[in-house]
């Protein structure tokens, strides 16, 4: 496809929310997931049932660092799935969580 | 996709919940009688699913979530619900790619796909000239195809420009980009196997072994802007393996509904042999896909025979299971187009006329008006000797 999206480091994806983009669709299988995007036509997969198990429980987490806590991932373990979280916002799999209350400066 | 890819095609080689690779040809009814036909196209058959069937297939689709469909035929537009079968299956959560010879892409329906944003349409041309193109689709195929090319541009839609590479368009390549880009669409090659008419022209049309590498270093020379599929993973053997899917997904992550609703491994593969249950049947699509025995024995572990001690075998796997089938190879050895010759040296000693026949004609009785005149073709025919009727023209 095209040249390669900017992508964020873990750290930066693991401290905000994230949605699955509403065109998004995620076919559980036996070893993880595919996922399958509506508006790029993109097929991409999640490779284990955990990182299926992190992206199902984003949008109830208000980060995604308490999303990876909250399935039994341990402190170790976050990078690696900050990473793997990183490259579907890289894709545009995961969109960014608009703040519910606007910041100062927050384009009205 | 490259980097990781390795561990996922093992997945994907031991079959999927769904496909993620499903054709769905609608008709076998045609205008066009192209000389490679995959399907034998050409006639419609009675039997074919009606408009209830089709949606209960979609309403199966989404269940399963099946993505999206490639929908072709035949010349999927000539039914009269193809519109409705497309806004259908898109209201379902099934996206639909379909293939079309352009015959009914007027700018009334180049505005409908525009206006859906889950349809993708695919033109097919097979030479980047008329001479080269109509030689293998027919007379006025080409025009008709750049007819429906302008008419898509001048709605911004962008579609793909799909090809069919053979001997004679090979030289081609750099043009068919530049309709393509002309057209503003994507390029979209894919490999001639020897299935349905294609088994009759395969030995003339098929590129030469020096056509292969020149494909090739064009296919790694453009990257992925050129998409092809699963086409040419057999010419990963050369050293790079290209964007796309590389193994043989028949029956795991790939199969073809077709229009009677026959559930087979693989679009080029339609043979009783290749045949895994009909959806009509008890259960259902999803039934044939989790259940049927053909599908189950396509997802065990492959043993690779005869290739198995060639060094390039994890590249390219033994290639296409149809393209050696329907050449008479056996189907554990290698690829009638292996890039190293052994496929060349296999089918030197097969039997002429020994490779199996297509289990379903639909052609055309007696071929079309303007039907496609070979530039230096040397077709077997099947030695019908009253297959000639003057009377059977076009009938859609
Ligand atoms: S049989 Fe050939 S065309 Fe069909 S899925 Fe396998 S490699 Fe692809
Ligand atoms: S011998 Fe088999 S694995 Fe090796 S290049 Fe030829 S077809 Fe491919």
């Amino acid at each position: 496809m095209a040249a390669d999206p900017v992508r964020l480091d873990a750290t930066t994806v693991l401290d905000q929310g994230w949605d699955v983009d509403p065109r998004v669709s995620i076919r559980p299988e036996s070893f993880g997931a595919l996922l399958y995007h509506f508006g790029t036509r993109r097929l991409s997969f999640l490779k284990d049932r955990r990182l299926l198990d992190v992206v199902q429980r984003l949008p109830q987490s208000a980060t995604a660092r308490e999303a990876c806590l909250a399935v039994g991932l341990s402190e170790a373990e976050l990078a690696t799935y900050g990473r793997s979280l990183a490259t579907l916002v890289a894709t545009d799999m995961l969109v960014a969580r608009r703040p519910s209350v606007p910041g100062p400066g927050d384009p009205a | 996709m490259t980097t990781t890819a390795l561990p996922l095609v093992e997945h994907f080689a031991l079959g999927l919940d769904a496909p993620i690779c499903l054709t769905w040809e609608l008709t076998y009814a045609c205008n066009l009688a192209c000389s490679h036909c995959l399907s034998s196209s050409g006639r419609r058959d009675p039997r074919e699913l009606s408009t209830d069937e089709c949606k209960a297939v979609i309403d199966e689709l989404q269940r399963m979530q099946v993505f999206y469909v490639n929908i072709g035929g035949g010349e999927p537009t000539v039914r009269s619900d193809f519109w409705e079968l497309l806004d259908y299956a898109t209201s379902h959560d099934v996206g639909v790619k379909f293939s079309t010879n352009g015959i009914k892409i007027d700018a009334e329906a180049a505005r409908r796909i525009a206006a859906n944003s889950y349809v993708d349409v695919q033109i097919s041309i097979d030479g980047a000239t008329a001479d080269v193109n109509d030689s293998v689709r027919g007379e006025g195929s080409f025009d008709t195809a750049v007819r429906a090319l302008q008419h898509l541009a001048d709605v911004g839609v962008s579609p793909k420009l799909s090809v069919v590479c053979t001997r004679y368009n090979i030289p081609q390549l750099d043009q068919f980009k530049a309709i393509a880009d002309r057209f503003g669409a994507q390029l979209r090659l894919t490999r001639l196997r020897p299935s349905g008419r294609g088994a009759d022209v395969w030995d003339d049309l098929h590129p030469t072994q020096a056509q292969q590498r020149e494909l090739y270093d064009w296919l790694v020379r453009n990257g992925e802007g050129v998409l092809t599929g699963d086409s040419f993973f057999h010419l990963a053997a050369y050293g790079e393996s290209l964007p796309g899917l590389n193994l043989c997904g028949a029956g795991r992550v790939v199969c073809l509904i077709d229009p009677v609703g026959d559930v087979y491994a693989c679009p080029f593969a339609i043979h009783d042999q290749f045949l895994a249950g009909n959806v009509r049947s008890e259960g259902g699509f999803d039934r044939v896909w989790r259940e049927s025995e053909l599908f189950l024995e396509l997802r065990e572990p492959q043993s690779g025979g005869t290739c198995k001690s060639c060094d390039q075998y994890d590249a390219c796997r033994g290639g296409c299971m149809a393209a050696k089938f329907f050449t008479g190879l056996p189907l554990d050895g290698p690829d009638p187009e292996c890039v190293k010759g052994y496929g060349e040296m296999a089918l030197s000693k097969v039997t002429p006329g020994a490779a199996p026949k297509p289990s379903l004609d639909h052609s055309h009785k007696g071929g079309v008006r303007g039907g496609p005149v070979p530039l230096t073709l040397t077709i077997r025919r099947p030695d019908k000797a009253c297959d000639e009727n003057p009377l059977t023209g076009v009938q859609l």
